[in-house]
């Protein structure tokens, strides 16, 4: 298995709360992997560490080996490690059109061109509508994502970070807060994504996860807690004793 | 999977519709230029408009597509101002158009070394840091009354014709023409600008920072590059003033002006070009109206007009020109056109 | 020197007790109240009205000033301010330069536009000499005053219930309201508290400052210095960042007069770019 991305004791304090505790973190090239923990335990901590909207105290972060600790945001995405928001974050004034477009343009390397006119590139123009047909957005094309139901933002979130072609891909918790009857959109766009795609998957539902994980990570107060294939977790009496808790609550 | 070419032409519509130039854009500047012919008793308070419009965009460029909040974009103002006049007083270089390039580039490069100021902090961190640049400025304008006459005033400025041709004269017709030249050139640069993928990812970085620079847009490269730009715009303006008034003074850095050139802003609204042209001419014609009516205190019905703005909703403000946008889409030429050629060819 | 470092502290001083109101404002109601310093000019000029013209006794037109300015604050804060809170940024600065507009140009028209002064009691002018340093009286009066008001406030703020309440609303207006704390209520007497510190520290500022009306707009610009570079997080924040200025300016005024404010704007551009939340408040790192 090649390791695309790795961390190798990874730590984030906040003035005396451990954030983040010597994670050293493997994803395989094309993995399918899964990141659980109770709430509080770090996980889009260590997104937003591989992301670089926080830097670490200590600790490194390899892409293909290359040290990427000390890059800002926009250099790690443009190196192909993409992530989703748990609360939507999109741009609210614009049109879903005018979000995938951007992300494309961006992507492509034109988003310094100042002279052009918007949408006067038919080869982009035609990736863009091939994304939004892909993500079932083409009915809301043209609406301002403010006035999109949640479910077809939440597709929007997960488009965007397509659009940009990413090698890594960390999803937080894609289909949180969806309806019931449009999870299977999210669900099913999360199963169509490309092979050669790493993926890092955060998610809460365990059917979800089971379903969708060759390999997972349990994540507990900030450190790496058990690791394994879905069928050694699942049996894993650790993991059991620190799930059991929420298990009684939610019941 | 292809998609359907409709689809694809649709969406090319839509992404360049903001591009389009609507029938009022064009009936807007059919006016300005046919005022060169039709009110020459006006030229003088039609190139302070001219100039002031100028200012405003530039404001527009961060204010409105940028969401950068300045309390001292005076500074560049003037610093352009003073540029223009001392090349022509010290007749360094002798014609207008090209001293105007100079000051440009001047306030630009001044723009670019304090872009920096406002790209860490809170609003009130930028509020403060622009002001301050504004007020050194004017701090140092002061100190080096050698170079700049003071608060006096640079005196003896003398501009030569523009192009080596026209002449400036008392009336301001040569004024007019030249800044309503310079203005509608600048303004075309930024309407591309603006609706260019550059455009798009600045409205994206004023509407969710930490979305654009998830999809890979460096925040700080664009918010100097704009920054940089509507100083350059904003320096232009100031040596308009400095070249039509053969002047140049200290209140060309001053807090009043940053603070008129807001309202100026506010009145025509934000962020979609015009708003600093239409405010232009309100302002001035507001301005003119009370300073006839109490010429020492008319700032304090600026004073209410900012606050009542404010308390009626800017939004509610601006949306008195809602209306006729919404009569430009449906006038839509090219539209219209093709509505006509469909129906003819249905009769056929 | 040292008479420089007293009458540096002196302005200090009496530039934090003018500022603290707009410390509080902004850290509490994130609230950027540019007109703050009309405040300050209202109970500057009440003082002047009651002592030059009343006969009024200037160390009793002091809480005369505190008063009148105090009101003015709850007046235009239940009228006006309110309206405001919830809007952005850009509105709150549109809204309050048109309220300093607004308020200077009154009065201009009501006072005139030279400036003024306040007959201050004999007693309180000149000064004694200690260890050497020339001691001016009518400063030391302001230290004395000036220092009083600050424990008094930093008491406030930590000692009483009433600080206590004020903290939690600075710190979380919804749950400081789900626990029965009035915020709407608590906002108003501060910001009346804050308008009476100012008043105060305008009427005491007369004769050092100098008033006329354009003084919200020349000092707008020194009260926005102590709460960016102190910070809101605390009192002690604008407090270390006024005696800073405060130094800073009168002893750059004598050393380099060349320069004068020049140094002021330098010194606060270059704090802001290094840290721009404040040199003293307690910003948690990225």
């Amino acid at each position: 298995m090649t390791v695309v991305l790795e961390t190798i004791d990874l730590a984030k304090r906040f003035s005396g709360i451990i954030a983040a505790n010597n994670i050293s973190l493997q994803i395989a090239k094309g993995a399918r992997h899964a990141l659980i923990g109770p709430n509080g335990a770090g996980k889009t901590t260590l997104i937003n560490l591989l992301t670089g909207v926080l830097r670490p105290t200590g600790g490194r972060i390899l892409l293909d080996g290359e040290d990427i600790t000390n890059l800002p945001t926009h250099k790690r995405v443009r190196l192909g490690i993409v992530r989703t928001f748990q609360i939507n974050q999109l741009f609210s004034e614009l049109t879903p059109l005018e979000t995938i477009g951007l992300a494309v343009s961006e992507r492509r390397g034109q988003g310094l061109d100042w002279w052009r006119i918007v949408g006067s590139r038919s080869d982009l123009v035609t990736e863009v509508v091939e994304i939004l047909e892909r993500f079932h957005l083409t009915d809301v094309i043209d609406k301002r994502t403010a006035v999109l139901p949640y479910g077809k933002q939440r597709l929007l979130e997960i488009a965007v970070a397509i659009a940009c072609r990413p090698r890594v891909l960390l999803l937080d918790e894609p289909a949180a807060g969806v309806p019931e009857d449009e999870r299977h959109e999210i669900l099913a766009a999360v199963a169509a994504l490309p092979n050669d795609v790493s993926v890092l998957l955060i998610e809460h539902d365990m059917d979800i996860v089971f379903s969708f994980a060759d390999r997972i990570s349990v994540l507990v107060n900030g450190a790496l807690f058990v690791e394994g294939s879905p069928e050694e977790v699942a049996n894993d009496a650790r993991v059991k004793a620190v799930y059991l808790g929420e298990e009684a609550v939610d019941a | 999977m292809t998609p359907p070419p409709s689809t694809i032409r649709a969406a090319t519509e839509w992404l360049s519709a903001r591009a389009r130039w609507h029938p009022l854009e064009i009936v807007f500047w059919l006016a300005a230029f046919a005022a060169i012919y039709l009110l020459p008793d006006s030229h003088l308070i039609l190139t302070e408009i001219a100039w002031l419009g100028l200012f405003a965009l530039s404001l527009d460029l961060i204010l409105g597509y940028a969401g950068i909040i300045s309390l001292g974009h005076a500074a560049f103002f003037g610093f352009g101002a003073y540029t223009a006049a001392l090349l022509a007083k010290h007749e360094i270089i002798n014609e207008p158009v090209l001293a105007l390039l100079v000051a440009g580039f001047a306030a630009m490069a001044l723009g670019f070394v304090t872009s920096f100021l406002v790209l860490r902090g809170s609003d009130l961190t930028r509020l403060m840091v622009t002001l301050g640049v504004a007020l050194l400025l004017r701090e140092l304008a002061n100190r080096y009354g050698w170079l700049t006459g003071g608060a006096d005033g640079l005196q003896g400025v003398i501009i030569k014709p523009v192009l080596g041709m026209f002449r400036f004269d008392m009336f301001g017709h040569t004024g007019y023409i030249y800044c309503l030249t310079v203005l509608f050139f600048l303004f075309l640069i930024a309407r591309r600008l603006v609706n260019s993928p550059f455009g798009l990812s600045l409205m994206s970085v004023k509407g969710n920072p930490l979305r654009s620079s998830a999809i890979g847009i460096s925040v700080d490269a664009r918010l100097v590059a704009i920054y940089t730009v509507a100083a350059g715009y904003a320096g232009i303006a100031g040596a308009l003033l400095a070249q039509t008034t053969a002047f140049a003074s200290l209140e060309v850095f001053s807090f009043d002006r940053s603070a008129d050139l807001l309202l100026v802003l506010i009145i025509g609204g934000a962020g979609y070009l015009y708003g600093g042209l239409i405010g232009a001419i309100i302002f001035k014609f507001m301005q003119d109206y009370l300073s006839v009516l109490t010429p020492q205190y008319w700032p304090f019905w600026i004073g209410l007009v900012l606050v009542v703005i404010v308390l009626v909703g800017r939004d509610r403000i601006t949306s008195w020109t809602a209306p006729f946008r919404r009569v430009a889409a449906r006038l839509n030429w090219q539209a219209l056109a093709r509505r006509v050629a469909a129906s003819s060819t249905e009769r056929h | 020197m040292l008479t420089i470092l007293f009458d540096g502290i002196a302005y200090g001083m009496l530039l934090f007790v003018l500022a603290s109101g707009l410390a509080v404002t902004l850290g509490l109601m994130n609230f950027v109240n540019l007109a703050h310093g009309a405040f300050a000019m209202a109970g500057g000029y009440v003082t002047v009205v009651l002592v030059n013209r009343l006969g009024v006794p200037f160390l009793a037109s002091l809480p005369l000033a505190f008063l009148v300015s105090a009101i003015l604050g709850i007046i235009l804060e239940r009228t006006l301010y309110v309206h405001v809170y919830k809007k952005p940024h850009l509105d709150q600065v549109l809204f309050t330069i048109g309220l300093v507009f607004m308020s200077v140009a009154a009065v201009d028209y009501v006072m005139g536009s030279s400036q003024v002064f306040a007959r201050i009691p004999s007693v309180l002018q000149g000064q004694f000499i200690v260890f050497g340093i020339g001691v001016g009286r009518y400063r030391l009066l302001i230290i004395v005053i000036c220092g009083l008001l600050t424990v008094g406030l930093q008491f406030i703020l930590s000692g009483t219930r009433f600080g206590s309440r004020l903290r939690a609303a600075v710190d979380d207006q919804r749950v400081a309201s789900g626990l029965g704390i009035n915020v709407n209520r608590v906002f108003a007497f501060t910001f009346a508290f804050g308008s009476g510190l100012a008043g105060l520290g305008g009427a005491l500022g007369v004769e050092i400052l100098g008033l006329d009306p354009t003084f919200p707009l020349k000092f707008m610009i020194y009260f926005l210095i102590v709460v960016t570079v102190g910070g809101t997080s605390s009192i002690t924040g604008p407090f270390l960042a006024s005696l800073l200025l405060g130094i800073g300016d009168v002893a750059g005024k004598y050393y380099v007069p060349t320069l004068g404010t020049f140094v002021i704007y330098t010194i606060m551009i270059v704090v802001l770019i290094w840290r721009p939340q404040g040199l003293f408040s307690r910003a948690a790192s990225r």
